[in-house]
């Protein structure tokens, strides 16, 4: 199977992403590429594997681990909002969004 | 005494302690070789943050609270967030990025209260966000190998182990994905080490692929690598929801074993058509080396070994595109000029902020995540990485450790493959296995193969078994050189 210029706009615009139409054929071409490795992997009989999501899953059996449920940070929110492109006031600033 | 540069960290703890050295003048020693770098390798160099930690290190090395680290100089891979000095993922979108905080990584190996005390000479050059095999990634020019400089070093930690071929810094820390410590480390002919994943905090460590990334060693020898781990390791349960809550060990209290009675496991599928004659003979030396020390070799088989290519440039991308949704042009990074409204905003930041590997790989995984295509790319990606670790554990009912190749070639020239991903993706196939593991692997420097470039062995064991790793390549480099040679004029 191969990805169309319509699916590559698709998922552009899915992940907030924008592919001017000169760029569509370099990007899709490795994209494609890919796909085609993956059609060997799905040729594998995988009936009855239980998909590993997680290399924990075999180095130790473990719960979701949950922390304490107590105040460990501070407040640190001026350092933290430093490498905003654009704050006023302690808030972070966004082109207004209801008219 | 041969020149500072090329001492192990061993030789230069031992100068510090004997007080012969300072760390002050070790730090301008190496920040005077940084600024002269030809390599490319930093991003980031700061002589007056350098040489505020370098007098700590040198107040503890006076007062008796140093530890064998402290006053040894290190420089970290730029996916690693540290306060002092500024943290790019080798991005356009992180250009001029301050944070608030180290990195765990970065804290245990630094000079805080709970730190070893290492000194920290700057910042290191990556693959943008850690995607790619080569560094030509980066958004701030490709990194130059030191053996030959019209060459790739490999990546994405390509600039770790450039700077440490290079004699820029002692020792470097790096992450690997998919092999992105141990390929630069093989094509520099330097050491480098992956933990078990979870061994390592992620903590401060820039994320690509979650379940795959794992922060690790780079510098010249086994036993230095040996060292930094012991530090880097250790559970950060609070912070890392991924962290093994297994203690820190100290790896080079395991480096004196004897390797009679070794079993080491060749997979076949590792030493197939692919593989350059080149590589092949220096694995093959190796392995006559390591057969005198007294290891055996079984011949045994990874059936699956291809199929690791697929299975992780699905895994990867689909976390990758979940994982970069953070950057919006709002919270940090960059953000567009005169948005018209919000999508408008966080379009054409990360258009204008992401190079065009990470596009790719975003698109990739938002693809393989999308609803109809879930269960035949992410869940049957899963199932054959299931299968994958699972050969890996009869294997290790055959031997002790596994070895090949870290790289079917020697190190590319620059731009070669900059053009067809799909060849540096192919180029992943030796590290791709241990990586959807989770299993501890490393590179150890085995000699040279065309144009004199360096070959790396890969050595692989089972979980939590990085003493075992560290020793057999130790062993190795008590009766060999490799480890020591340097590109010309270093």
């Amino acid at each position: 199977m191969s990805l169309t210029s319509q699916d590559l706009q698709r998922l552009a615009k899915l992940s907030r992403l924008s592919v001017p139409e000169a760029d569509e054929a370099r990007m899709l071409e490795p994209i494609n590429g890919l796909f085609h490795l993956v059609e060997q992997m799905q040729a594998v009989d995988t009936q009855g594997v239980v998909p590993l999501a997680h290399p924990f899953d075999v180095t130790q059996a473990m719960a979701l681990r949950l922390r304490e449920d107590r105040v460990s940070e501070p407040n640190a929110r001026e350092a933290n909002q430093q490498s905003a492109p654009w704050v006023e006031d302690g808030l972070l600033v966004v082109p207004k969004v209801i008219e | 005494m041969s020149e500072l540069h090329t001492q192990s960290l061993r030789q230069l703890s031992e100068a510090l302690h004997a007080k012969t050295l300072s760390a002050t003048e070790l730090a301008q020693h190496f920040l005077a070789r940084a600024q002269a770098d030809t390599t490319g390798s930093f991003l980031a160099i700061d002589p007056a943050a350098t040489l505020a930690q370098a007098q700590q290190a040198d107040a503890r090395l006076a007062n008796g609270t140093a530890t064998r680290l402290t006053g040894l100089p290190i420089a970290h891979k730029d996916i690693f967030v540290t306060r002092e000095w500024p943290t790019t993922a080798g991005s356009r979108m992180l250009a001029g990025y301050r944070s608030p905080f180290d990195a765990t990584v970065v804290a245990r190996l630094g000079h805080g209260d709970h730190g070893a005390g290492m000194v920290n000479l700057g910042k290191l050059s990556c693959d943008e966000f850690a995607m790619g095999s080569s560094n030509e990634n980066s958004a701030f020019g490709p990194v130059k190998n030191p053996w030959d400089p019209s060459r790739i070093p490999g990546g994405s930690s390509g600039a770790s182990a450039a700077a440490v071929a290079a004699g820029l810094v002692p020792a470097a820390t790096g992450t690997d994905t998919g092999g992105s410590i141990r390929q630069p480390a093989a094509f520099c002919g330097i050491t480098g080490i992956k933990p078990t994943y979870g061994r390592a905090s992620r903590y401060g460590m820039i994320a690509y692929a979650s379940s795959l990334d794992q922060a690790g060693a780079m510098a010249r020898s086994a036993e230095d690598c040996a060292w930094l781990l012991s530090a880097l390791c250790g559970p950060d349960l609070d912070r890392d929801a991924t962290s093994l809550d297994v203690p820190a060990e100290d790896f080079s209290a395991q480096l004196g074993q004897p390797l009679q009675g070794l079993r080491v496991g060749l997979p076949q599928e590792f030493f197939g058509e692919g593989l350059s004659s080149s590589v092949r003979e220096a694995i093959d030396a190796a392995m006559a080396q390591l057969r005198q020390l007294g290891a055996t070799t079984v011949p045994l088989s990874l059936p699956l070994t291809e199929l690791a290519i697929p299975a992780y440039y699905i895994i990867a991308p689909a976390e990758a595109s979940s994982n970069l949704s953070r950057f919006d042009g709002v919270k940090f990074g960059h953000r567009c000029e005169h948005p018209a409204d919000l999508m408008d905003l966080y379009v054409r930041s990360r258009t204008e902020g992401f190079g065009e590997e990470v596009k790719r790989r975003i698109l990739v995984g938002a693809y393989v995540l999308s609803h109809g295509y879930y269960d035949a790319y992410y869940l049957q990606a899963q199932r054959v990485r299931r299968l994958i670790a699972d050969d890996f554990q009869k294997a290790f009912a055959q031997c002790d450790v596994i070895a090949g190749p870290v790289a079917p070639t020697v190190a590319w020239g620059l731009g070669e493959k900059a053009n067809d991903p799909v060849a540096n993706y192919l180029a992943d196939i030796f590290t791709l296995p241990a990586s959807l593991a989770g299993l501890p692997a490393m590179s150890v420097p085995v000699g040279f193969g065309e144009a004199g470039m360096p070959v790396g062995l890969q050595l692989i064991a089972n979980h939590l078994q990085e003493g075992r790793l560290l020793n057999v390549a130790h062993q190795y480099q008590c009766h060999t050189d490799w480890h020591l040679k340097t590109p010309q004029g270093i």
